[in-house]
């Protein structure tokens, strides 16, 4: 009995005193092998009275047992201790950049753009495009500016001939999907306008996205919801809003809708950032809509404006310089 | 319209702060651009007078002057030659304080003590005047503080007025508007019709009675325009912006600034026979007040006299007849001439002015007479003289007839979404002026008063309750519209899936201009004449692009002349062909278009330097189709000629031309400075719009099986035409084939090529067997050998 006690602690540290696959083997078989130790004494099992026999054998059995386990686990540490080495020497500088091709990115006003243009798309607008070059009368006299209206020195217009233009506000599109369309209307218009403009804060091009919503019953309240709403969403803030009255052509009411800013210092101003107004009756009328049945609102707003506001971008000409030192801050 | 806030205020003068008066007009829609102080701060300046001037024992150009404060007497050295005893001037005593930080000490000038200096009227900043000291006149009196004598503590405030409220292009207007926010009565001048004390006339002749409805002219003879302009007029005037000429000039400006109406005065002796108001001939020559010559077409009224025309009405009279320093007689006029005959006409020669910014926006059509008698009590006033009867010229037909509108009580309520009370509105109509013809539960039936010919329709009150009412004040909801379900179509890629795509490939967007260099446009494309612009901004943005690709490549060269040698540029936008004339067929393709150089990969610590070639770019060309599977583009070689003619490819989509791409002219790459190659491509937007709706087909559980073939075959024969021949004849399990090599060079006929394609086979409903596979590499091998000549390497 002594005997065995002394042979499994002999076992026990032999394996975990094992360093290799090989040695680990070499204990299995001097103690479980045909002529090994623990093997050896259940052949004496003849010699122990019967009355303990059984009790002697289980007690062989399991520490031959605890030996087998023993050497399983030892086995697999060193197995695992084997892979770590291995994995060890393959160790990488994982610092280093990735391999292949870095991400680009979108223009900004495309960005700003997109931006305007999710917020009406969820609300039930749909995107409507239309021609650059545009013909007087879906420039200006569908939008009630006659000929030599003042409001026409209002923009300066790029000519073509005397009754051909780039078109100098998306509103073109609007009046061409009134031509063809009945109300209920819920349309925006993004895209690119021109003016005979250049200095510090003009660019003869710019993008503008123009919004039409007509249909019975629609009021000035609805404008000043939504356009609220708008304001708030896409400048992720409650914005203190304004709406005050002013004059386009083919919108009566007018408004002019300002946002208050704080700057640096903390000091509150006024900034003008959409037109609007109440679809203007003749216009309805000149695209083939009855204004006794139906109201609308109209509104536009420069995307170059927002997105310099979005982006802090504090030069307008940046936008059309395509130096790839300011596109790619807007990944 | 810049306008004094004092003389606004002795107009009507509301109990509110200056700031609250500016921020108020701005709500009533009448933006104010800026407020700017009247004068800069100075003080302890005094009205001076100078008893006594000497001339300075050790300096020529200066005088030493005994100048009294109304008090006491000071000794000033002063070098401005119009310093002479018994003047008086501003006088800016010792301690005074000028601008910001100029503090006047005592001091000596050349060895004589001076204390204190007397200011021209620019280093006061009242006038941009430097031409020796301000001379102001004997009435004002001595020692008082030259601040409080010109009212300089007040601010000009800069309206910037919407053409539709011409209205309010007068003091009289903008008191006007004022006095209807604030509930306040105006106290407008007084306006009394002048004594006639000669029955001298002059025969007008109005021969455009359409386009000058009323026109009133007046002599007045003996006037004195050596007279000086009153300080209190040259004042207002220069506050509103305009520069003191000579007492006649200054008047008609000072009426037209009070109460709207241009005015003009003509040199009695210089007009021959008549007045006659009428359309100009063609060619007719004026030389105007500017003195540059012009020479006028027939749509242009002008006031002539039986020999030429003297100034073009409503917008600038003629040097030859206007008041001149030898005036001693004058031809008043006062004329209503209708927009629309003006509209457009300044701006067609260049011109704008004061009178034609009022005219062709509208003046108030009863306003002449009143206007004429105010000038003529002014001149009297001024440059005295005796006044003659006014002669009038009047077609009433042609005149504006005041509107009569009349408002519903259920439109306003269903545009404002509230219901105002109805004495609340009767009371805002009335206080703009309107006459109340008839107000029920139902409407209000109006009319609007001769000033306010901008009100026309219904919208218009609406528009004038709301803005009297405060758009702020009404209230805001969001619709209740139906909700509006349309079908998700998957046949569409949306755009902004085809930008994410060439995002991921490393593409920045550009934006460039529509508008490109004439020049350029004909070096990337010779044969088509792109559309000119009538006013360009510039000659380098003088046409309108024919294609993005010059735009892009100047990009390029933008982005190259900053260090930038790994470029990916795309841009979506519409190109133009055709001409203007043909206003429906222009094409204004939608485009999208790209540009790659450098190389393939960005440098970086794993040394792939190699630099991009066609087919990266094809890469991307391919994708945009793959995008949604929306097609299988085909490609052949391209004519285009900027494009590299052995390494270009135009892009065909269901046989249909759809753009092009490859490798940009060496030549003109070279000839731009281009320092390495670039690749572009240019595909139709809609091409790349489309989608397939994908439909599942079952997946074969059986084994795939590959099977390599390598081909010697001549090199000029496409490896498309290779697969096509392959997908005709590989048999029905035939899955697809792949090129995995292609090689030509040592070990190969000079003539070939060899070509390593790896071809699969799988059966839907059993495992294949070696010899189905083999007969099938069998009649491919053959295939390929009869239609190509292609032989497998042995």
């Amino acid at each position: 009995m002594e005997n065995l006690k002394q042979i499994l602690a002999d076992a026990l540290s032999a394996v975990e005193a094992s360093e290799s696959e090989s040695a680990l083997d070499d204990v299995r078989v001097h103690y479980l092998g045909k002529k090994g130790a623990l093997t050896a004494l259940l052949k004496q099992l003849g010699n122990v009275s019967a009355e303990d026999r059984p009790k002697f054998g289980q007690l062989v059995n399991e520490a031959k047992g605890q030996v087998q386990e023993k050497l399983n686990a030892r086995k697999s540490d060193l197995a695992k201790a084997a892979l770590n080495a291995k994995l060890a020497t393959e160790t990488i500088d994982i610092s280093l950049s990735g391999k292949g091709e870095e991400v680009g990115g979108l223009h900004p006003v495309t960005r700003t753009m997109e931006r305007i243009e999710s917020f009406f798309r969820g609300i039930g607008f749909d995107v409507a495009a239309g021609p650059e070059i545009e013909d007087d009368y879906h420039n200006f006299e569908a939008l009630n500016i006659p000929a030599h209206h003042p409001a026409r020195a209002m923009q300066d217009t790029f000519y073509f001939n005397p009754n051909t233009v780039l078109r100098t506000h998306t509103s073109p599109v609007q009046v061409r999907t009134m031509e063809t369309s009945q109300p209920p209307i819920r349309i925006i218009c993004p895209g690119r306008v021109y003016r005979c403009d250049s200095d510090q804060t003009h660019t003869p091009m710019f993008h503008q996205v123009e919004g039409l919503l007509i249909d019975e019953n629609i009021s000035f309240a609805d404008l000043k919801g939504i356009l609220h709403e708008f304001l708030n969403v896409f400048f992720e803030d409650d914005l203190k809003v304004r709406f005050r009255p002013s004059y386009f052509p083919f919108t009566e009411p007018s408004i002019e809708v300002d946002i208050m800013r704080t700057n640096s210092k903390g000091e509150e101003s006024w900034l003008e950032v959409l037109g609007c107004g109440m679809v203007h009756p003749k216009v309805l009328e000149m695209s083939g809509i009855d204004p006794e049945k139906y109201t609308g609102f109209a509104f536009g707003m420069g995307v170059e404006r927002f997105a310099m506001l979005r982006y802090k971008v504090d030069d307008l000409r940046m936008f059309f310089e395509n130096d790839l030192r300011f596109l790619k801050q807007f990944k | 319209m810049k306008v004094s806030e004092n003389w606004l205020r002795e107009w009507v003068n509301p109990n509110i702060s200056s700031d609250d008066l500016v921020a108020q007009i701005t709500m009533a829609g009448l933006e104010v651009d800026e407020v700017i102080p009247a004068a800069e701060s100075f003080s302890g300046v005094v009205v001076g007078e100078i008893l006594a001037a000497e001339p300075h024992p050790n300096a020529d150009k200066l005088q030493v002057c005994r100048v009294s404060d109304g008090s006491e007497e000071f000794q000033v050295v002063c070098g401005a030659p119009n310093a002479r005893p018994g003047i008086k001037i501003p006088f800016a005593k010792i301690g005074a304080v000028l601008g910001a930080d100029f503090k006047i000490k005592k001091a000596k000038l050349r060895q004589v003590e001076s204390f204190g200096m007397l200011c021209s009227a620019s280093e006061l900043g009242v006038s941009e005047d430097n031409d020796g000291i301000m001379e102001l006149p004997l009435s004002a009196t001595t020692g008082e503080d030259f601040r409080v004598f010109l009212g300089l503590d007040d601010q000009i405030i800069d309206v910037d007025l919407t053409p539709n409220r011409s209205d309010c292009l007068s003091v009289a207007g903008l008191a006007r508007e004022v006095g209807v926010l604030n509930k306040v009565d105006l106290t407008p001048v007084v306006v009394q019709a002048a004594e006639v004390s000669v029955t001298d006339t002059f025969p007008v002749k109005v021969e455009a009675t359409e386009a000058c409805p009323r026109y009133l002219g007046r002599v007045i003879r003996g006037v004195n325009v050596t007279a000086e302009t009153p300080l209190w007029m040259t004042e207002k005037l220069r506050r509103s912006g305009i520069r003191s000429i000579d007492p006649i000039v200054d008047i008609t400006n000072y009426v037209m600034l009070e109460l709207g109406q241009p005015m003009h005065a003509f040199d009695l002796a210089n007009l021959n026979g008549s007045v006659v108001v009428r359309m100009a001939n063609a060619g007719e020559k004026i030389v105007l007040l500017d003195g540059q010559e012009i020479s006028l077409r027939e749509d242009t009224m002008v006031i002539a006299d039986e020999q030429a025309p003297l100034a073009i009405a409503g917008v600038m009279g003629g040097e030859g007849s206007g008041v001149n320093e030898k005036t001693q007689d004058i031809f008043l006029e006062s004329a209503f001439f209708t927009p629309l005959a003006l509209a457009g006409k300044a701006r067609s020669y260049g011109l704008h002015t004061d009178s034609s910014h009022r005219f062709e926006r509208g003046v108030d059509a009863s306003l002449q007479e009143k206007a004429i008698e105010r000038a003529t009590q002014l001149v009297l006033e001024i440059a005295g003289g005796q006044v003659g009867p006014i002669t009038q010229a009047v077609n009433e037909d042609a005149l504006p007839v005041a509107a009569q509108v009349t408002l519903r009580r259920q439109k306003l309520d269903q545009y404002l979404a509230v219901s105002l009370d109805k004495d609340l509105v009767t009371d805002i109509l009335t206080r703009l002026g309107l006459e109340m013809i008839e107000v029920t539960d139902q409407a209000w039936v109006t009319k609007a008063p001769s000033h306010r010919f901008d009100i026309a329709i219904e919208a218009d009150l609406i528009e004038e309750v709301a803005r009297i009412y405060g758009y702020d004040n009404l209230p805001s909801s969001m619709p209740t519209a139906a909700v509006n379900f349309t079908p998700l179509s998957e046949s569409k890629t949306p755009i902004q899936s085809l930008r994410a795509t060439l995002v991921s490939y490393g593409y920045q967007e550009a934006v460039t201009y529509s508008f490109i260099d004439p020049n350029l446009s004909k070096q990337f494309l010779p044969e088509i004449e792109p559309v000119p612009l009538e006013n360009p901004i510039s000659a380098d943005m003088g046409v309108m692009r024919p294609s993005l690709i010059p735009g892009l490549v100047k990009a390029y060269l933008y982005n190259q002349n900053r260090q930038q040698s790994r470029v990916r540029l795309f841009e979506t936008g519409r190109r133009f062909i055709g001409t203007v004339e043909a206003l429906e067929e222009l094409d204004q393709q939608l485009q999208i278009s790209g540009l790659i150089a450098g190389s393939r990969h960005p440098e970086a610590w794993y040394h792939n330097n190699e630099k991009v070639d066609f087919y990266d770019l094809k890469s991307h060309v391919e994708a945009l189709f793959a995008v949604n599977n929306g097609g299988q583009p085909t490609y052949q070689r391209s004519e285009c000629e900027f494009l590299h003619p052995g390494r270009s490819a135009d892009v065909y989509l269901d046989g249909q031309f759809v753009g092009m791409m490859g490798e940009l002219h060496p030549q003109l790459a070279k000839s731009l400075g281009a320092n390495q190659t670039l690749y572009v491509f240019d595909i139709a937007l809609e091409a790349v719009l489309n989608a397939t709706l994908p439909e599942y087909n079952a997946v074969s559980r059986f084994p795939e099986v590959r099977r390599d073939l390598a081909l010697l075959v001549d090199r000029t024969v496409p490896v498309s035409e290779l697969e096509k021949v392959i997908v005709e004849s590989a048999g029905d399990a035939f899955k697809g084939v792949l090129v995995f090599d292609v090689y030509q060079g040592q070990g190969i006929d000079e003539s070939q090529k060899s070509v390593a394609l790896g071809l699969t086979w799988q059966h839907p409903s059993h495992t294949l067997s070696d010899e189905e596979v083999n007969n099938s590499v069998e009649q491919t091998v053959k295939a390929l050998s009869e239609q190509l000549g292609a032989v497998v390497r042995g």
